[in-house]
């Protein structure tokens, strides 16, 4: 569905896409994980065709964006990073006017909003103001109005930023929904979590490359244990404990807060702790996560 | 409680709609739809400045002055024939300046709309006709009511060619207006700009462009204001197709063109910058 080699975006001097490479296959659900200007948005606007490329290649439902334009943002439906929703018109106008831009009827149009605010779940609001609805309510009827033109692409840019996590489960469950009916998604999000959730396959973008491409489970079994030990002395001792620690479990990382034991075992290496006779004031073993994976990658967390 | 088929499953091929030629009016449809938000704004702005600049000149104002200002081939016209075509000719330019500032600035900037439709097969560019097109029927819609008002207060005289005095308000409100919408499409902010272009642009023009006296009234060295000024040239183009203002046929062929000019620049370079702002 989409097809990007060495794909790269320059503003001026400065490269915020640089040389990515990537391939979406029809009915999956592909997501690029990284943190604040990793070149996320940059990218999905080149794939929705309305951002020209500097260099690489790129082809979209078959395509060139560069020249086939129009035609690619038909067949696509877009979640952008920031609502546009029309706050002047009401909750249902916002779909009918948007279908219409594709060229539909408005019969057609009002059809496919009732359908739509039913599987948003916003039909008691259809004649509400888009200001009285709350966050998460707006983002599920944006993206009904990605869904007006049946879309076979749905590209969400960071679809849950901002919304609390009530709301985040109840937008995550609408976008399984459409999983399962075998829409092709294509989510960027700086949430390890929602990746997990919500990609069959990813890719981790840092400074506009790719860090690393594979599914969750894959990407975690690659470049981290199985289970990693959450320990914390203070943010003044974690450095001199974590020298004391060296040897335990395969790998240590020392964050601001805390320390990280990457093992096979997180029992065991606990164990080891307090052989050691250290006693942190928390701990906590769990299970190895995509976060794990960027710190592995980057040497930063995602979310600063 | 969802339909069977929200998004067509990726096999099903789609069809490959092409761009459509009636892009410009989904976007004017949108435009009119949020225009009946301030429907009454529209009205009551429509009628009543006509209305009361009509009735303050045509019973006050009128009165005081002795002078023929102006004639027809008939002889010298009322003061008010010759302010009325004037009047509504910066009625138009007065809808242009709200309606090609801050709607531009709230298609960019406030509510984003542009943005939203940006992503759909509609271009910029039709953005920009769609634009156009719904702001050109409210400047109808409001040369209309002035011409009904003219003929219920008397104020026209050449029945037969007063008829064609909308399309002189929307070209000069157009010749006005698509330059400041290029100007608009600019900005990255409201910082006053717009208040400015108000009181600095409008105003100005409105009070020497040859509105309540003939430009040749001014002293000679202030008359390019009315020459660089598409109010004026809609003004006097009004005033020979309402009571048929004497003078030479090729003055109004350069009135004409100067409108069109105006007009078709601020166009085109306001698909210009709307294409470079959106891709
Ligand atoms: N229009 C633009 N002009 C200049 N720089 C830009 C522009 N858009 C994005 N950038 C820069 O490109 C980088 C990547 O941005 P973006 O794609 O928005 O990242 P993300 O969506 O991953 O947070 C950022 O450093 C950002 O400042
Ligand atoms: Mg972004």
């Amino acid at each position: 569905m989409v097809h990007a080699q060495s794909l790269t975006k320059k503003y001026g001097d400065f490269t915020a896409v640089d040389g990515i490479d990537f391939e979406v296959a029809p009915g999956e659900s592909f997501g690029l994980l990284g943190p604040n200007g990793a070149g996320k948005s940059t990218t999905m606007r080149m794939v929705g065709a309305v951002s020209s490329r500097t260099g690489g290649d790129l082809s979209v439902l078959g395509l060139d964006p560069d020249t086939h334009g129009p035609q690619i943002r038909a067949q696509l439906g877009v979640v952008p990073q920031e609502d546009n929703l029309d706050a002047e018109l009401k909750v249902r106008d916002n779909l009918i006017v948007y279908g219409r831009y594709f060229g539909l009827s408005r019969a057609v149009c009002a059809a496919r909003a009732d359908e739509l605010l039913d599987f948003a779940q916003l039909t008691e609001k259809a004649q509400a103001k888009v200001d009285d609805l709350s966050g998460g309510m707006k983002r599920r009827l944006t993206i009904a109005r990605a869904l007006i033109n049946t879309p076979r692409v749905l590209m969400l840019d960071e679809p849950t930023t901002g919304l609390d996590p009530q709301a985040r489960h109840v937008l995550w469950d609408r976008l399984f929904r459409l999983k399962e009916q075998g829409t092709t998604l294509v989510v960027t999000t700086h949430y390890m979590d929602e990746a997990e959730q919500l990609c069959d396959r990813l890719v981790v973008v840092d400074h506009g490359r790719i860090m690393a491409e594979g599914s969750p489970a894959a990407l975690i079994r690659e470049h981290s244990s199985r289970e990693v030990v959450e320990l914390r002395f203070g943010s003044t001792r974690n450095a001199a404990v974590a020298a004391e620690l060296e040897g335990v479990g395969d790998r240590i990382e020392v964050l601001p807060d805390r320390i990280l034991i990457y093992t096979p075992s997180g029992e065991d290496a606990l164990e080891h702790v307090s052989r050691a006779g250290l006693h942190p004031t928390t701990s906590l073993v769990r299970r190895a996560s995509l976060e794990d994976v960027f710190l592995r990658l980057t040497g930063r967390s995602l979310i600063e | 409680m969802s339909a069977p088929s929200l998004s067509t499953s990726p096999t099903t091929a789609a069809p490959v709609a092409a761009p459509h030629r009636r892009a410009a009016l989904y976007v004017a449809e949108h435009q009119f739809r949020s225009m009946l938000n301030y429907k009454w704004t529209v009205v009551m702005v429509g009628v009543g400045t006509p209305l009361f600049y009509l009735l303050g000149i045509g019973l006050g104002l009128a009165t005081l002055l002795d002078a023929d200002l102006a004639s027809g081939p008939g002889g010298p016209v009322p003061y008010v024939v010759f302010v009325a075509p004037a009047l509504l000719a910066s009625a138009t330019v007065s809808v242009a300046t709200e309606e090609f500032t801050y709607t531009v600035m709230s298609g960019f900037k406030w509510r984003r709309v542009f943005w939203g439709i940006n992503a759909t097969p509609v271009e910029p560019g039709s953005i920009v006709s769609g634009l156009v097109i719904a702001v050109a029927a409210r400047m109808a819609f409001g040369s209309l009511l002035y011409l009904a008002l003219m003929l219920a207060f008397g104020a026209v005289g050449d029945l037969w060619t007063v008829w064609l005095l909308p399309l002189v308000g929307v070209l000069g409100g157009l010749a006005f207006g698509l330059p400041l919408l290029a100007y608009a499409s600019t900005l990255k902010d409201d910082n006053g700009q717009f208040a400015a272009v108000q009181r600095f642009v409008f105003t100005p023009l409105f009070l020497f462009s040859g509105t309540f006296y003939p430009l040749e009234t001014l002293p000679s060295a202030l008359h390019w204001i009315g020459w660089i000024s598409p109010l004026w040239h809609a003004s006097e183009l009004g005033r020979v197709l309402s009571y048929g203002a004497v003078k030479p046929a090729w003055v109004t062929a350069v009135h004409v063109l100067v409108l069109l000019a105006f007009a078709i620049g601020g166009w085109l370079i306001a698909r210009r910058t709307f294409t470079r702002r959106l891709r």
